[in-house]
């Protein structure tokens, strides 16, 4: 008790060096906390973009994932229907699921004839309605919602594309897609130089692809069925959806499961080549990836399926994560390494203002562990002071930050995100770098303490 | 509170140098001394004499090049560094000349500071710093800082810490040197009463030849070597203290 009261008072004896080091402590705790804390928004915001469209686990094909970009079709699942039937149905995962529903995914070609236009695209067929009740997933809060997917109640030949695919086929007009620039030789032209008609006739050829009944352009989707022969729909493109990344933004297309499958299969036993699992909670992960490796064993033995996911099926997600992590790591590493010679220092400068104390102690009978505790005290009252200070200012700062409406475009986001700290409530990163300060803060101050113990006594009562 | 006879300390044949860049200068040199116990013992000598060495041999901050150093009947040579930091804890008190109070703590708290660190509980902690400060005069200070109080009141201040753990001996060195005369007078006064209320022996250096008066043994210094030493109450001891006085006398 008596090392923790000369501690505090030795650091009040000199209050602005210890102030400046409480500040620098104080800055460095906050600092790696709000970092810590927008490197777990980033990391949320992308599990729920990705648990929302494609669930916590899929079923899939063994190979689907490596070679089904050459031919989908092939490792799809049959039977699907009664697997969604059996997992929802089971006793131990039933319970634990929020959302199980089909894709299909395929590639194919889109044409707009009337543009003279196409291009290869990945088509995916999926439940609209279950879409949307994925939708609803927000395990972590997070204040915004996923866009509504415009295919639910839509008609059987509706389809969503991408911005990209919207703009290489020439239906921005149409979709009423902005930001969308069309190219030099498709500029309009003011007709000034033509004759009146003329230039009504060069009108009604602009390259825009013709309205159905409803008014909506319609494309054309061409697809390898399943005997090889090419198949082709047509369909109501209803909607555009800015995707984050510019590749996945000219090759999304989505249309219903059902239409997918008359694509696809035609006539034959239609299959999906996905079964999403989307879960109440991420912690039940594990014990529903087991529990559907039981279930396949039993309701698909013949059929090579295997359970991803949604880390394994997004590794751009893993290696975000990673990478903030490693950003984390440096940073907390850079702020460690300036407490360690901000606290340091401090403590030098303490030991050596007071050398006379140190040999007045050691001659009063003061073990050499005994003066080190004197200073490694001090070291780490100054950590605790300055790094739970410093959470705190985290979390002011975070509240008000959050408060502040501040929105911004993620990488791979399609659409601008709130730009949230989430401290409050992380209590491992709360903890783990409180805990870390005060460490580094008693470390800091343990070679000074041990320089200080080994003062030859009769020197340092000398010293002046 | 019976006299022990055994002698506080004895040094015999104890040399000690410093090196001061690559030259050895010797500062104490075959040094044969017994402190008697229970007595009021000064060092006396000029700067430069060896009387702070010597001191610090004796409160066992120090250690010889040669010879060997016996404190409260024990040779502290071999003793290890936490051994000597304990025994420095029960056995000897240290009064310094700039007083070397704690600036931190009051002078309620620097009197009680020795006997935290020995483990003394509360209350007898409690009890023994009233019963110092009160035997220094400054019970009605105890909760001053020593920056608030005047040099002579710090020096008393160090005298009640000194005595905090009823030690065999005391060392001060040149307590009253930073002290204006009357001052320093009222300090030797207090110290002298102290050596006698409990029975300590002391052992303080000074230059000043009016502390002599004070002294019950005064112990010569010059050049590092002892040149006299007078004992003028050595009447007052117990016979087989004074046998055990003159036998270390004849040695040396």
């Amino acid at each position: 008790m008596i090392d923790f009261s000369l501690a505090v008072r030795n650091l009040l004896r000199n209050r602005r060096r210890s102030f400046a080091t409480f500040i620098a402590l104080v800055i460095g705790s906050s600092s790696i906390l709000l970092f810590g804390g927008y490197r777990k928004n980033i990391e949320y915001t992308m599990q729920t973009a990705y648990v929302r469209g494609g669930g916590h686990l899929q079923i899939q094909h063994r190979d689907l994932f490596l070679y089904g970009s050459g031919n989908a079709v092939k490792y799809s699942i049959g039977g699907y229907e009664d697997l969604i039937a059996a997992i929802a149905a089971d006793a131990v995962l039933g319970p634990m699921v929020s959302v199980v529903s089909p894709t299909l995914q395929f590639g194919g070609v889109a044409s707009n004839a009337s543009a003279n236009v196409s291009l290869t695209v990945v088509g995916l067929g999926i439940v609209a309605a279950d879409r949307n009740r994925m939708r609803a997933w927000n395990e972590f809060n997070l204040p915004e919602d996923s866009p509504y997917f415009a295919l639910e109640g839509a008609a059987a030949d509706a389809a969503v594309v991408g911005h990209g695919v919207a703009r290489v086929l020439m239906l921005c007009d149409a979709l009423g897609v902005t930001d969308c620039p069309k190219p030099v030789d498709e500029q309009p032209n003011t007709g000034e130089d033509l004759p009146a008609d003329i230039a009504l006739l060069a009108g009604r050829d602009a390259p825009e692809a013709k309205g159905g009944a409803s008014g909506r352009p319609r494309v054309e989707l061409l697809a390898s069925s399943i005997g090889g022969a090419p198949n082709v729909v047509s369909l109501e493109i209803v909607h555009a959806e800015r995707q984050g990344f510019k590749e996945l933004d000219e090759l999304y297309l989505m249309l219903q499961f059902a239409q997918a499958q008359r694509l696809v299969y035609g006539r034959a036993t239609p299959k999906a080549t996905a079964i999403m699992v989307q879960l109440k909670h991420n912690a039940q992960l594990e014990p529903a990836r087991d529990r559907l490796k039981t279930l396949l064993a039993q309701h698909a033995p013949g059929q090579s399926l295997n359970v991803l996911d949604f880390r394994e099926l997004n590794p751009f997600f893993v290696q975000t994560v990673q990478m903030f992590d490693a950003i984390f790591g440096f940073i907390f590493v850079l702020i460690a390494s300036i407490v360690l010679f901000t606290v340091g220092n401090t403590m030098s400068t303490a030991v050596m203002e007071r050398t006379v104390e140190i040999g007045t102690l050691r001659a009063m009978g003061l073990r050499q562990r005994g003066v080190q505790r004197l200073f490694i005290t001090e070291g780490m009252l100054l950590g605790i002071a300055g790094a739970v200070s410093g959470a705190l200012t985290a979390l002011v700062v975070s509240i008000v930050v959050n408060r502040l409406g501040l929105t911004w475009l993620p990488p791979g986001s399609g659409h601008e995100l709130p730009l949230l700290m989430r401290v409050w409530g992380e209590t491992n990163t709360i903890v783990g770098t409180t805990l870390g300060l005060i460490v580094i803060g008693a470390f800091s101050a343990w070679w000074p303490a041990r320089r200080a113990s080994r003062l030859v006594i009769v020197d340092a009562l000398r010293h002046v | 509170m019976g006299i022990d006879l055994e002698p506080v300390a004895v040094l015999s044949g104890v040399s000690k140098g410093y090196r001061l860049d690559a030259v050895d200068v010797p500062v104490l040199r075959g040094i044969e001394l017994l402190v008697r116990p229970a007595q009021f013992t000064v060092l006396l000598g000029p700067s430069g004499s060896g009387k702070t060495t010597l001191l610090n041999l004796v409160g066992c901050i120090d250690r010889p090049d040669q010879g060997q150093v016996m404190v409260a009947g024990r040779d502290v040579g071999p003793m290890s560094d936490d051994e000597l930091a304990d025994f420095r804890a029960r056995n000897i008190g240290f009064i310094f000349q700039n007083f070397n109070l704690l600036p931190v703590l009051s002078a309620y708290e620097n009197v009680e500071y020795p006997m935290l660190v020995a483990g003394l509980s509360a209350k007898s902690r409690d009890n023994r710093v009233g019963k110092l400060l009160k035997a220094v005069g400054l019970e009605d200070r105890a909760r001053n800082l020593p920056g608030q109080l005047s040099g002579g009141q710090r020096q008393r201040v160090a005298i009640a810490r000194a005595l905090a753990l009823r030690p065999k001996l005391v060392i001060a060195d040149e307590p009253t040197a930073n002290l204006d005369s009357r001052t320093g007078a009222e300090i030797l006064s207090l110290m002298r009463h102290m050596q006698r209320r409990y029975g300590i022996s002391f052992l303080f250096s000074s230059h000043d030849r009016a502390v002599i008066g004070a002294a019950d043994d005064t112990i010569m210094l010059m050049d590092g070597e002892i040149r006299g030493i007078r004992r003028r109450a050595a009447q007052t001891l117990v016979p087989e203290a004074v046998e055990a006085v003159e036998a270390v006398e004849d040695h040396q």
